[in-house]
């Protein structure tokens, strides 16, 4: 089977910039792909091309396994829910949710029935006569989410759809979106900067750099096997460990990562056993952060970061400590020494 | 705070206290600035329309000339005359027609401007529309009269091209025709059309240009093709930009009275009835009650604009 999605070896110039450098990856239908990187990393102008906003410079893109390049963003089967939403102001809400039916030729009551279910299923029911300028943030976003659910797309592109609400409105998009993708089984495509939302939400996420993709893989894995600096900086926090500090502690003589949440802060002396590695220093900095607590340790020359649970308990700036943490959690990156 | 500030204001001159007593009460600092040009619309401009608007409601005793200071309808009764209701007639409709070619001109002009031309063709599609309105408008009118008469380029170029035929059949045609363009309807209208063509298309290019570019996109890919894009998106949201250049192409049509003069046949319109009836027939009055008309004409237009929301857009 073609997967939903597939691009290859697909470039993207403008002028001299190289907004997507020979990227290649594969969809597969049904899941919930996140494209995650900083801004200016090239994951919307691939959200662009996939959608046929853009045409590759370089390369193929397919979509269920039909050629999309130089097709038009009409033809194609995706349907996108854009940053700012891209509502008609000229229209009602049913009136832009219907917009795809109707120029799709459907007739009036049934893409109006269609257009109520749909606003239904985004928890807007009875809000068709309403203006999107009446709406706030969320709803517009809930109205531009149905308005491209109801053309029944086979994929459907998300550009940092939750980029401009506040902090809880998004935590609780993120879950019904999550949801809504369970149940209708669409294959998704959401572009975001924030890391967090695409470790919660995605089945597997592509970490862009200066329009290159530099990992892909499910949540876990990125987090927890970062290949490279880039991805373990970017992707949570993390301590990269110079080659040497890594080889003397029990790793290999490479850029090494080390999540803060894995390394315990213990009196000066503490015993590690041997499957632990250790490393003497003084606390520089306590951070309390409420359900965390992150101490900024300086030893052996290297500042490392570490996060315990609760508050510092008996540790105070200036303390001498021992940093202890598994041999195992130090992930030893593709970078070069 | 206060302290200080009122031992300083204390001990100062005139124009501290002056603006100690304005800073305290700052709706009569409002008031102060506002006085001068409230005054200016109050009197000279509201003041001079309503004694206008009071003209009309005199009459003219014609066996004396002389106006009589009473209250009637009798002035307006005129305006219903054949003669009178033939040049209202003839001006709201050319100024009806220049509207709409204008229009119909200016939109794919302003397209253009709005969503193609970048850099130095933006530069020149601006100096292209704006330049014709820093000369004056009575040199463009003399030089059109120049191009339309019968000794003009016009004419020479039909010639040359073997079309005279054509031109002159054109200039045959009842009511618009007459003996060269520049002493006809239709040199009257193509004036009109070159004259006011730049108010229609600045309005509707920037009506264009706040279409953002993700509403085409989001049209497109929900299946629209350019042209459906064009009709259910860009159009309706460039209409009220095209009603607010019409507003200006209107009422300029409305009230002119130069361009007839100078390129047409010598059938009157509203503005120059007006000029004859206010100065050698002496009729003041009746040439209020015509100054009246465009005035109602372009209020009932503006209402029905502002329905349609054309003045989001200016």
């Amino acid at each position: 089977m073609s997967p939903a999605v597939r691009l290859v070896n697909v470039s993207r110039r403008f002028g001299s910039i190289r907004a997507v450098d020979d990227v290649t990856i594969d969809v597969v239908e049904g899941e919930f792909f996140a494209m995650l990187g900083p801004s200016g990393s090239g994951k919307t102008t691939c959200l662009r091309l996939i959608a046929g906003f853009e045409q590759p410079n370089k390369g193929h893109i397919e979509i269920f396994g039909e050629t999309a390049e130089g097709v038009p963003p009409y033809k194609r089967n995706v349907n996108t829910v854009f940053q700012d939403y891209a509502l008609f102001p000229h229209m009602t809400v049913g009136e832009n949710v219907a917009y795809g039916l109707k120029i799709k030729g459907v007739s009036r009551a049934d893409r109006e029935a269609k257009a109520k279910d749909a606003l239904a299923m985004v928890k807007l029911a009875g809000y068709e006569d309403r203006r999107p300028a009446q709406l706030s943030g969320g709803q517009r976003q809930r109205v531009a989410l149905s308005r491209a659910l109801v053309n029944g797309p086979k994929v459907l592109l998300l550009d940092e759809p939750l980029g401009a609400l506040d902090l809880k409105l998004r935590e609780q998009m993120q879950e019904e979106l999550r949801a809504l993708q369970k149940e209708l089984g669409i294959t998704f495509v959401f572009v975001t900067h924030d890391q967090g939302e695409a470790l919660s939400m995605a089945d597997r996420v592509a970490i862009f750099k200066d329009g290159r993709i530099v990992q892909v893989g499910s949540p876990a894995d990125v987090y927890e096997r970062p290949q490279s600096r880039f991805v373990a900086d970017f992707v949570g926090s993390s301590n990269v460990l110079s080659p040497a500090f890594a080889s003397s502690h029990g790793g290999a003589a490479k850029w090494t990562s080390l999540r803060p949440e894995k390394v315990g802060v213990f009196p000066a002396g503490a015993l590690a056993s041997a499957e632990n590695a250790h490393a003497d220093g003084d606390i520089k900095m306590i951070n309390y952060q409420g359900s965390v607590t992150r101490f900024a340790v300086e030893a052996e020359d290297m500042r490392i970061t570490a996060e315990l649970r609760g508050d510092a308990g008996s540790f105070n700036e200036g303390d001498s400590v021992r940093l202890i943490w598994p041999l195992s959690a130090m992930v030893t990156m593709e970078d070069e020494a | 705070m206060s302290q200080v500030a009122s031992a300083e204001a204390g001990g100062e001159g005139v124009l501290d206290k002056i603006s100690d007593v304005l800073i305290a009460r700052p709706k009569l600092l409002t008031l102060l600035l506002l006085l001068p040009p409230l005054l200016w619309i109050g009197i000279v401009y509201v003041g001079s329309l309503f004694a206008l608007l009071l003209q009309s409601f005199y009459s003219l005793d014609y066996f004396s000339g002389l106006i009589v200071h009473e209250f009637t309808l009798s002035t307006y009764k005129q305006l219903l005359e054949e003669a009178n209701f033939q040049i209202i007639l003839r001006t709201v409709t050319m100024a009806a027609l220049v509207t709409l070619a204008c229009s119909i001109i200016a939109f794919p002009i302003a397209y253009y401007a709005a969503r193609y031309a970048r850099g130095w063709t933006k530069a020149f599609f601006y100096l292209a529309v704006m330049m014709p309105l820093w000369s004056s408008y009575l040199v463009k009118v003399y030089a059109w009269k120049l191009i339309l008469a019968k000794e003009g380029i016009v004419t020479w170029l039909a010639e040359s091209v073997h079309l005279s035929w054509l031109l002159n059949g054109i200039l045959a045609l009842p009511v618009i025709g007459g003996p060269s363009l520049s002493f006809s309807y239709i040199g009257t209208f193509l004036v009109f059309v070159y004259v006011w063509i730049p108010y229609m298309i600045l309005p509707i290019q920037a009506a264009l240009e706040r279409v953002p570019t993700n509403y085409i996109e989001a049209s497109a890919d929900l299946g629209a093709t350019p042209k459906q894009t064009f009709w259910t998106v860009i159009f309706p949201l460039a209409l009220p930009g095209v009603v607010a250049g019409s507003i200006f192409t209107f009422s300029l049509t409305l009230g002119d009275y130069i361009i007839p003069q100078i390129v047409g046949n010598s059938r009157l319109f509203i503005g120059q009835a007006v000029y004859t009836l206010q100065g050698t027939a002496g009729n003041i009055p009746l040439a209020a009650a015509f100054t009246v008309v465009p005035m109602i004409i372009m209020g009932f237009y503006l209402w029905m604009a502002k329905r349609m929301g054309a003045f989001d857009v200016l």
